[in-house]
């Protein structure tokens, strides 16, 4: 019993290992992540993670490179988005176009959390 | 009173609603790249495509007042487009053009310049496709205008029209 719990053991830490092996000199895990946030500027409703398109294709291709010269993920989005501009990234910044949507949800929040104070201890 | 509150809330959002959808689908919703103001072209190596040399593109860019750089390859059917033009531009005008050959084989890129006249004055080439990227272009053709400090004029994307070298011949005067 001890032998078998033994065995499993050392099964699980090898393939723990052989995985930890697998990421060790591949940049591919950190591609597949900066890929998938960033939007296919010429496909329609695309991340670049999921389309072939020469576009998509060549973006990967140059996170790899980025990475390889040791750059970080902030300062590759901040790359691209020097680039093609902002609109490359899924993640919308707040600026004064975009203010209302921003806030709109916390004026409502606050405005239902008094109208619900208003039933409950006024009434 | 709290009757009256409630219409005017209500009032007030389906005015809001309103406003917001009548701005919203006024708007042409499909997407134009903004237009790069006082953005430089991005300084890159490469080889040429003829003499197999390592180039730097500003060594080739900062001894003209202006420069053509134009993206093309030759699977891309709306190149072959535009190539006449920039054959056209290239006997008219002595502005500088050069070409950079995207995700191309090389001897596909000789037979094509062969085939169509060549008419640019150097070719580099991309073959992964990362220049291009660097560059901040979307695919082929793409054509940059800079001046000899490297500041992008004019950025066009998709073939070159008539209009398009018209204004190019205006500006490079």
């Amino acid at each position: 019993m001890i032998k078998l719990v033994r065995f499993t053991l050392l099964i699980l830490i090898l393939i723990l290992s052989f995985e930890k092996f697998l990421y060790a000199n591949n940049n591919s895990f950190l591609v597949n992540k900066i890929s998938k946030n960033l939007r296919c500027l010429i496909c329609q409703g695309q991340s670049v993670y999921d389309s072939q398109s020469d576009f998509a294709l060549s973006i990967k291709l140059l996170i790899d490179k980025k990475i390889d010269q040791g750059k970080s993920e902030k300062q590759i989005y901040d790359y691209l988005k020097s680039q093609y501009g902002e609109w490359i990234v899924y993640d919308p910044e707040l600026n004064k176009k975009n203010l209302v949507l921003w806030i709109f949800p916390l004026i409502l929040f606050i405005f239902g959390g008094l109208l619900i104070y208003r039933k409950i201890f006024i009434n | 009173m709290k009757k009256n509150f409630y219409y005017l809330t209500l009032f007030l959002f389906f005015i809001f609603v309103f406003t917001v959808f009548y701005l919203g689908l006024n708007k042409p919703n499909s997407y134009k790249p903004n237009e790069p103001n006082d953005k430089n072209l991005t300084k890159f190596y490469s080889t040429e495509l003829f003499l197999n040399d390592e180039l730097y593109s500003y060594e080739i860019i900062k001894n003209n007042k202006y420069t053509l750089v134009n993206i093309w390859a030759s699977w891309c059917a709306p190149c072959r487009l535009e190539h006449s033009l920039l054959m056209d531009l290239n006997e008219k005008t002595n502005i500088n053009i050069i070409g950079l050959n995207y995700k191309d084989k090389k001897n596909n890129a000789i037979k094509f310049l062969s085939e169509f006249g060549n008419p640019f004055k150097k070719v580099l080439t991309d073959p992964d496709g990362t220049i291009s990227i660097s560059l901040g272009a979307y695919g082929v053709p793409e054509t940059f205008l800079v001046n000899s400090k490297s500041k992008i004029i004019k950025k066009y994307i998709g073939p070159l029209k008539n209009d398009n070298i018209l204004e190019i011949i205006n500006i490079t005067k």
